[in-house]
């Protein structure tokens, strides 16, 4: 069967062209065609996993193009191959992406119900399949890079879903520009290696490193600037800034591709690569401190944000970081269990979030995007039972609740890793954002399912003091007196009519919620033969830190405690506390004014700069040329006409000095010869 | 003897069409430029003798010298009050340049080239000879010609009559 | 020097061919360029006449056949001409060829 794993990405790519091409007119039928196409992967996926599991190994390739032999290279001639390669790194990810797409693809038919680019976003999102899959099962860089742009474009596709919205259609581009600075550092890295190495394989390239072909300098130039693509791609900083404005995109997109999949190429191509990193340890070091930085930073701002999808996003972008950090110190099968088991709850967080936007859906009818806020809501917990309890184990997940969930057991394994290396710093700033994860994660929940509810009109719940930045775009509280749109009562509870999702919905988040318990355990000391580590590295696990583990223990438990004090007993007051940072909230609150220094610098005095300066260029030099010879046509025209004279005797001379000029020419050609 | 005085008649002979020549060009006045160019007829039916061209001779000076400077006094008649002003001298200069060179070249290579030259020079009158010419291997162009001229008589007047 | 050669005639043929070539591109009035003209014939005439007269050919009179066709035609061409100078001249009271550049640029 495992020689069958490039079939694969084909189910999904049979089902893009049919919605395109056939199904497009019946939109219920894309829906099906989609959810077959996937389900199809799963299934082929489910064998070939099984028999890696047992130890199987399969790589086949074909020549694509071959090339010169370059001057300075080895002796071999180079090629360009196609292949795909299936080892112990690249079944996990097909586990994770089939299984994630298929509950995604499901919980789709329900959130896009009624929506007239219905067929149209089950052909992207197929298309999105068929790239992330195809990325996951290329044998060589070259193949990687390809099905790197096609995510990063279906990623544009639809995150620009509703793309006449104004907002939507901006955050597409930026997605794609910034991601498209990371790549272009990555596919400098690849032509570097290339050059050097004559080959793309991973396998030969780690035999060529085994080896010792390669200077650490050249190791890590090449590993940073491969790293810059994952940069872009995974959101780390400093090109963080486009993640959560990809939330303009339908929920289910965020879920799939800004949460468990796309995001997390870039996690998983830094393992792909390992044997570069580990070879070039200045790259490595890189690695880990952008990751370190990136884990605070987005923490931080998730603390303060008020709209569900934007904390979840500021997670993510978190969350990656931990798994760059873990790469950063070496421990590579940290990192990808982390990644295996993040896929699960971070996908259920953004499907029981967009579970609770639909249910409120009609507060956007009063002003857009409020039924994303999370001021707005509140007291959802008896409505939507369903969804506030998947939510809840997520939550747990996230943030490490100790033993029984997925996410305890990685991140654990992360923070034990880089104790464990040394890199107390490193350790430290983990361990206090495991403290503000866990807090944010319970702000939100406790906020949007605890207390009173707050979506009937005019009224902001006990939530932030209302300080309100240019990037969010939400206004002031305002009374209902002068609110011009007709508000619905206020009583609580009665107004808008808020239930649970229907079945197509919830079902996903039950399924989901399952492995966000216990995917955890195949890295706990349970599991057999080194557990998930061992099956990835072939190694054994470390051993279990109990001060460290204790530690996170406390930090998770400390953040959910804090969040319960000051948003569901509501003993601590949040404006209190916020006002006592003042200066703090309105850096976090501001994401510390990324987007305007980027705005400022890159995009006005660089781009448009730029494009100024080729208006410019074009103006002056294109069309100055053009007409030139326009004009030289015609002054030379004006000149040479001058020997129509219109006079006879002109040309009658004329006549007789060409008849003597022929004459002499003839005569001495004559006498030449 | 005969030949020193073929040669002497011929050179002043050609003189005398040649000074024609050039005061037909040099006259200010457009009468005089006709009468020079008369005399230059002349000068050119002698040198027609002097080539044994008798028949030739005779219509130069009938058709040449008689018709067709009777038609150019004509048509200088009729177009009074032209004040003959002197050429620009750039255009002279040029003409002069061209007339020059072609002068230069045409005797190079009429002189350079070598005829097959005839081994007896008849000097029987030739009359009757174009005569049989003209009607029998001739005929066409003759009869060509004669329509030519019945077009240019007719053409003529056509353009030149007053409506 | 002495004896009448074929090159006397030739010279004398291309002499007056460029003096009449000269008068036709530097004189204004129409009526002088038309008389350079049948200076030009003239000039060919001679030429031919005295090929004619030196030359081996099928005929000796060839030549001066020819000489009578020229003169033919030129007798043609220039009453043509000079019905079309007077027609030029009752219409804008000059003949001077200068004047006449209606096909300038």
């Amino acid at each position: 069967m495992i020689e069958y794993a490039w079939l694969i990405p084909v189910f999904p790519f049979a089902a893009f062209v049919l919605i395109s091409f056939v199904f497009r007119p019946w939109k219920q039928f894309s829906g099906y065609v989609a959810v077959a196409g996937i389900l199809a992967s799963f299934l082929l996926a489910v064998p070939v996993f099984q028999q890696v599991l047992g130890g199987a190994h399969f790589e086949k390739a074909l020549t694509w193009l071959p090339l010169a032999a370059l001057p300075g290279g080895g002796g071999e001639a180079p090629a360009l191959q196609v292949g795909f390669l299936v080892d112990p790194l690249t079944a996990i990810m097909l586990i994770v992406v089939t299984a994630v797409s298929f509950v995604v693809i499901l919980y789709s038919q329900g959130y896009m119900h009624g929506d007239p680019g219905y067929s149209r976003y089950f052909a992207f999102i197929s298309l999105f399949c068929v790239s992330m899959l195809g990325l996951v099962l290329a044998n060589n860089l070259l193949v990687l890079y390809m099905f790197w742009e096609g995510v990063g474009l279906c990623s544009y596709l639809l995150i620009g879903f509703w793309y006449q919205k104004p907002s939507a259609a901006a955050a597409a581009k930026k997605a794609f520009i910034v991601t498209r600075l990371g790549d272009f550092g990555f596919l400098i890295g690849i032509l570097l290696l290339f050059s050097r190495a004559g080959t793309l394989d991973f396998t030969k390239i780690e035999g060529m490193i085994a080896h010792g072909q390669f200077d650490a300098g050249f190791m890590s130039l090449v590993g940073i600037l491969i790293f810059c693509g994952a940069v872009g791609k995974s959101a780390q900083f400093p090109l963080h800034v486009w993640l959560p404005d990809a939330m303009e995109g339908p929920t289910p997109v965020s879920a799939l591709i800004h949460a468990a999949t796309m995001v997390a190429a870039g996690v998983y191509l830094v393992a792909r690569t390992f044997p570069i990193f580990e070879a070039g340890p200045t790259a490595l070091t890189v690695v880990m401190v952008i990751g370190t930085i990136t884990v605070i930073l987005a923490a931080s701002m998730a603390l303060v944000s008020n709209d569900i999808k934007r904390v979840m996003a500021f997670s993510t972008v978190s969350q990656l970081g931990y798994m760059m950090l873990a790469l950063g110190v070496g421990a590579q099968g940290a990192a990808m269990f982390h990644l295996f088991n993040h896929a699960f709850f971070k996908a259920l967080l953004f499907l029981t979030a967009g579970s609770v936007i639909h249910a409120l859906h009609q507060l956007d009818e009063i002003e857009p995007g409020r039924s994303q806020d999370l001021r707005y809501m509140g007291g959802l917990f008896k409505h939507m039972k369903i969804t506030a309890i998947t939510m809840l184990i997520a939550a747990l997940s996230l943030s490490g609740f100790p033993l029984i969930t997925s996410g305890f057991w990685s991140k654990d394994e992360i923070l034990a890793a880089a104790f464990a290396k040394g890199e107390y710093l490193v350790w430290a700033i983990g361990l206090f954002t495991a403290f503000l994860t866990a807090f944010y994660m319970f702000r939100a929940w406790f906020l949007a399912f605890w207390g009173e509810p707050r979506w009937d009109a005019g009224r902001v719940g006990d939530g932030e003091s209302g300080r309100i930045g240019a990037s969010e775009l939400r206004t002031q509280n305002s009374e209902p007196a002068r609110s011009p749109v007709h508000t619905p009562q206020r009583s609580h509870g009665h107004g808008i009519h808020v239930h649970e999702s229907p079945w197509v919905m919830t079902i996903p988040l039950m399924a989901l919620a399952v492995p966000s318990i216990l995917s955890g355990f195949w890295g706990s000391p349970l599991a057999g033969s080194g557990g998930f580590v061992g099956f990835l590295e072939g190694s054994e696990a470390e051993p279990l830190n109990l001060t460290v583990m204790g530690l996170s223990i406390v930090a998770a438990l400390g953040g959910i405690y804090l969040a319960w004090l000051m948003y569901g007993a509501k003993t601590l007051s949040p404006q209190k506390i916020s006002a006592a940072f003042g200066p703090m909230y309105n850096i976090l609150y501001h994401k510390y004014w990324f987007d305007e220094l980027y705005n400022g610098v890159i995009v006005q005095y660089g781009v448009l700069g730029t494009a100024a300066l080729m208006k410019l260029f074009d103006t002056i030099v294109i069309d100055g040329a053009v007409n030139g010879v326009g004009k030289v046509t015609r002054s030379a025209g004006a000149v040479l006409r001058q020997v129509q004279t219109g006079r006879l005797q002109n040309y009658g001379w004329a006549m007789y000095a060409g008849a003597v000029v022929i004459a002499l020419a003839a005569i001495a050609g004559q006498f030449g010869r | 003897m005969t030949d020193v005085f073929a040669s002497i008649a011929f050179y002043t002979f050609g003189l005398v069409s040649v000074g024609g020549a050039i005061g037909m060009i040099a006259a200010r006045k457009l009468v005089h430029s006709a009468i020079f160019l008369v005399v230059s007829f002349l000068g050119v039916a002698a040198i027609y003798l002097l080539a044994r061209a008798d028949f030739l001779a005779g219509v130069q000076v009938l058709i040449y010298a008689g018709a067709i400077m009777i038609l150019m006094l004509f048509a200088i008649m009729l177009t009074p009050g032209q004040v003959e002003a002197a050429g620009r001298p750039g255009q002279q200069l040029a003409a002069a340049l061209v007339a020059g060179a072609f002068l230069v070249m045409t005797t190079f290579t009429l002189m350079g080239t070598s005829w097959p030259m005839a081994q007896t020079l008849s000097d029987k009158p030739t009359t009757e000879a174009i005569g049989q010419l003209i009607l029998n291997r001739f005929v066409l162009p003759f009869e060509l010609t004669s329509v030519l001229l019945l077009a240019a008589m007719v053409g003529a007047i056509l353009i030149a009559r007053e409506d | 020097m002495f004896a009448l050669t074929l090159n006397h005639f030739l010279l004398l043929g291309a002499l007056l061919f460029s003096i009449g070539l000269f008068g036709a591109l530097s004189r204004r009035n129409a009526v002088a360029i038309l008389m350079s003209i049948e200076l030009m014939f003239n000039g060919v005439n001679v030429t031919l006449v005295g090929l004619s007269r030196y030359v081996a050919s099928a005929n000796p009179l060839l030549g001066q056949i020819f000489a009578i066709f020229i003169i033919t035609v030129a007798a043609a061409e220039a009453a043509v001409g000079l019905a079309i100078i007077i027609a030029i001249y009752r219409d804008r009271k000059t003949i001077e060829v200068p004047d006449f550049d209606l096909m300038k640029w």
